[in-house]
């Protein structure tokens, strides 16, 4: 029985080899896991230290400066001021509801990190529907904001939460659209697969390798802002809105569950970026064309030694960082839309325009 | 008897929803119930203790009934206790942003009374100290209607621009936001050495930097698809209604004291009065931040008319306003504020009747938020420019 299982999972599992696979089973599993939730607790540390940083900048002030070298340390302080606080449930909430739900919004950020691939063999697993696998568990987010809009008993939070599942709904579509455009033209679903077929991508009748941003730059647009309004970052951030509805879905929620709705999101945006980086923006490539030093393989982006590796990884998250600079750029430069503005802009240009970037990638696949 | 499920049963929680019932109707439509959702007093978006109640029907309202008096502190009472001397620093705290015209406000009232000749110089420094006040106020809200339509940026150079001018004012008054300079028949002081060059650099840099605002807030498309044609006002419900400043000349009526019965010596100078068209909150914006301009452009003519001379006149020991009553009203930043002063020839005023700008504009809310949705409604609650302290006095 248990051999079945094993032999069932084992093949959705992709053929490229990672470092944190090892000859014995329990260790490598181990060892996964601890990779996974340590990039889940780490990486999205520095997109929020870049937030503050960046927003500060723009804003005529400096950002945190006193906790740390440069303020570094700012989040970190945050999260221990979280932890200290009281753990208030309204006595009207649904207890075990209100209780479950930051867990429910927060897990499948966690769980998304074991397919990210952040660098040549740097990632838990590869699996044969790693896109697949992402968008679906990101999807389950919702349902922790709305449990926790409706479990607070509060009238601020249940339109914050029914605000949350109306967007989250309507983006889900263009963002799925845009990344099967990406699959059709890689042939796969696997994420170090797509990073693969994007090392050996040449514009039709040249030899000049290019990233899938170059033909897909609408999906890529699409999916950026389908990505923002995902993760009610602002312009898009009506299920909070907090000038309307004082925090949204998260009023009620305070010390640690509130922190946990944070991270959901600070998880959220290295989450969409790094999958952005996968599919438009080739991996681990510092350009296109360029191998890595030490590395052999396709586009000589695999079989690296530990520098190469290094690299990439670096590589990776400096792009990953690049991208939470453009979304925190918005949140600096535009007030928010209304929620029927929002909805319309969904379903009347952004899914109409992500079909149509999906029915010419299946063409331009046919004829080249 | 303190634990959880023993008060839990004296005060029986509702979960959300519970007392919805449904009903089906006969063409299988449903009949959805009203909510009652009380905004404020404290919220976010009422900037003070401002709260308004709405009816709704999911994200629309049905009806909006403001309840002020959260912050009622009885100044005209207060006024009838108080010598001339004192009044002044009690009208500079009703609408806490524009000080300076306020305590102007009844400084003219008492002059107008006493017949008393006010030095030109004094006139015109007057002028200056309450256009910048102007520009103070209008930069607050420009910073604080973006950051209610969820733009965080401008609050943060509005403030920035702030504490470069109250850096100014403080220079000649020493105070930041109250700052209990005038008096009647003049000024306490003379401005101190440079101010004028400082103001004269300060409108220069002000002036510049008003286009971030211009291309950050007012050309930016999410903000425009947000205010235009959001909560219009016509301009005969407008006037019906008393609203007056920013909100009513966004509905196209130019009315400005400064222009139509000019008090100091706004005569003398050109005074723009930007003015809207369709009344909606875009318009709204859009005058106040132009209103900005023309301060600007008002303090570039001051400079060039400022005469040197004495800043107060010689007065009794007790001022005593003559028995009689009269009526100022000024451009205050907000809108029209009018003092009613009545003396029975004593040194406290018998009686100090307040028209506050904000009191007029918030009651044209509850006309406004008929049948938007809630988003909207911050859109125009923060459009029709207020200051609490200023409704409830």
């Amino acid at each position: 029985m248990m051999d079945l299982v094993f032999s069932t999972a084992i093949t959705f599992v992709g053929q490229a080899t990672s470092i944190t696979t090892f000859d014995s089973y329990a260790l490598s599993v181990v060892v996964k896991i601890a990779f996974a939730l340590g990039l889940f607790f780490v990486v999205p540390l520095i997109g929020g230290y870049l937030e503050h940083k960046v927003m500060g900048r723009m804003q005529a002030r400096r950002g945190p400066v006193e906790a740390g070298p440069f303020g570094t340390l700012q989040l970190v302080a945050d999260g221990i001021k979280f932890i200290q606080k009281e753990d208030v449930i309204p006595r009207a909430a649904d207890k075990w509801v209100f209780a479950a739900a930051p867990g429910v919004a927060l897990v499948p950020g966690m769980l998304i990190f074991l397919v990210l691939p952040i660098g040549p063999g740097v990632f838990a697993l590869d699996l044969e529907l790693g896109l697949f696998y992402a968008l679906a568990i990101s999807s389950v987010s919702v349902l922790g904001i709305m449990m926790g809009g409706w479990a607070s008993a509060n009238k601020f939070a249940l339109l914050g939460g029914l605000r949350a599942g109306g967007q989250l709904i309507a983006y889900e579509l263009p963002l799925i659209l845009a990344a099967i455009a990406v699959a059709v033209q890689a042939g796969t679903l696997s994420l170090v697969g797509i990073v693969e077929a994007q090392a050996t991508f040449t514009l039709p009748g040249t030899t000049i390798n290019v990233w899938y941003l170059f033909p897909q730059f609408l999906g890529f647009a699409i999916f950026f802002l389908a990505a923002m309004a995902e993760l009610s970052r602002p312009p898009f951030d009506m299920p909070i809105a907090d000038s309307e509805l004082v925090f949204g879905y998260m009023t009620e929620y305070t010390g640690i569950k509130f922190a946990m709705y944070l991270l959901t999101e600070y998880g959220g945006m290295i989450v969409m970026s790094a999958l952005m980086v996968v599919l438009y923006l080739g991996g681990w490539q510092l350009l296109p064309g360029v191998p890595l030093p030490g590395c052999e393989g396709t586009g000589g982006l695999f079989d690296c030694d530990p520098m190469g590796t290094l690299l990439g990884v670096v590589i990776t998250i400096g792009k990953i960082m690049a991208l939470v600079f453009l979304m925190v750029w918005a949140r600096v430069a535009y007030p928010r839309l209304r929620e029927d503005q929002l909805q319309r802009f969904a379903w009347l240009a952004l899914i109409p325009l992500a079909l149509l970037n999906l029915a010419l990638v299946g063409v331009a696949k046919v004829v080249f | 008897m303190s634990d959880l499920s023993t008060r839990e049963r004296i005060h029986p929680g509702t979960a959300p929803g519970e007392d919805i019932h449904l009903e089906i109707l006969g063409e299988g439509d449903f009949a959805t119930a009203e909510m009652k959702l009380s905004i404020g007093p404290a919220h976010p978006a009422t900037h003070g203790v401002f709260r308004i109640v709405l009816e709704m029907d999911g994200e629309r309202i049905l009806g909006a009934r403001p309840v002020i008096g959260y912050m009622h502190r009885g100044f005209e009472k207060l006024a009838e206790h108080r010598d001339y001397r004192q009044i002044k620093a009690l009208v500079n705290r009703h609408d806490w942003l524009s000080g300076f015209s306020n305590e102007m406000g009844v400084a003219l009232a008492v002059e107008r009374m006493m017949e008393l000749e006010v030095p030109e110089r004094a006139q015109w420094i007057r002028m200056l100290l309450a256009e910048w006040n102007r520009i103070l106020n209008h930069l607050m809200f420009t910073g604080s209607f973006a950051l209610e339509l969820g733009a965080i940026t401008p609050m943060f150079y509005a403030f920035r621009e702030r504490e470069d001018i109250q850096h100014l004012l403080e220079s000649a008054t020493g105070g930041r936001l109250h700052f209990t300079y005038n008096q009647v028949g003049g000024l306490k002081i003379d401005l101190p050495k440079g101010f004028l060059r400082e103001s004269a650099r300060l409108s220069q840099v002000t002036r510049t930097r008003l286009r971030d605002y211009k291309d950050l807030v007012l050309g930016n498309d999410i903000f425009q698809a947000r205010t235009k044609g959001v909560g219009p006002l016509p301009p005969e419900v407008a006037l019906s209604f008393g609203v007056s400043g920013p909100t009513l000349q966004a509905t196209g009526v130019p009315e400005d004291p400064r222009v139509t019965e000019p008090y100091l010596r706004y005569g003398d100078i050109d005074v723009p009065v930007p003015v809207g068209e369709n009344g909606d909150s875009f318009d709204r914006f859009y005058c106040l931040l132009h209103r900005v301009e023309a301060s600007l452009d008002i303090i570039d003519q001051i400079h060039d008319h400022i005469p040197p001379g004495p800043v107060n006149t010689k007065l009794p020991k007790m001022v005593k306003a003559p028995e009689g009553a009269t009526y100022v009203r000024t451009e205050n930043p907000l809108g029209q504020l009018g003092y009613w002063l009545e003396s029975d020839g004593g040194r406290t005023p018998w009686r100090l009747k307040m028209r506050t700008p904000s009191f007029s504009n918030v009651q044209a809310i509850p006309y406004l938020l008929d049948g938007v949705l809630v988003p909207d409604a911050i859109a125009v609650l923060g459009s029709v420019f207020f200051v609490v302290g200023d409704i409830d006095r």
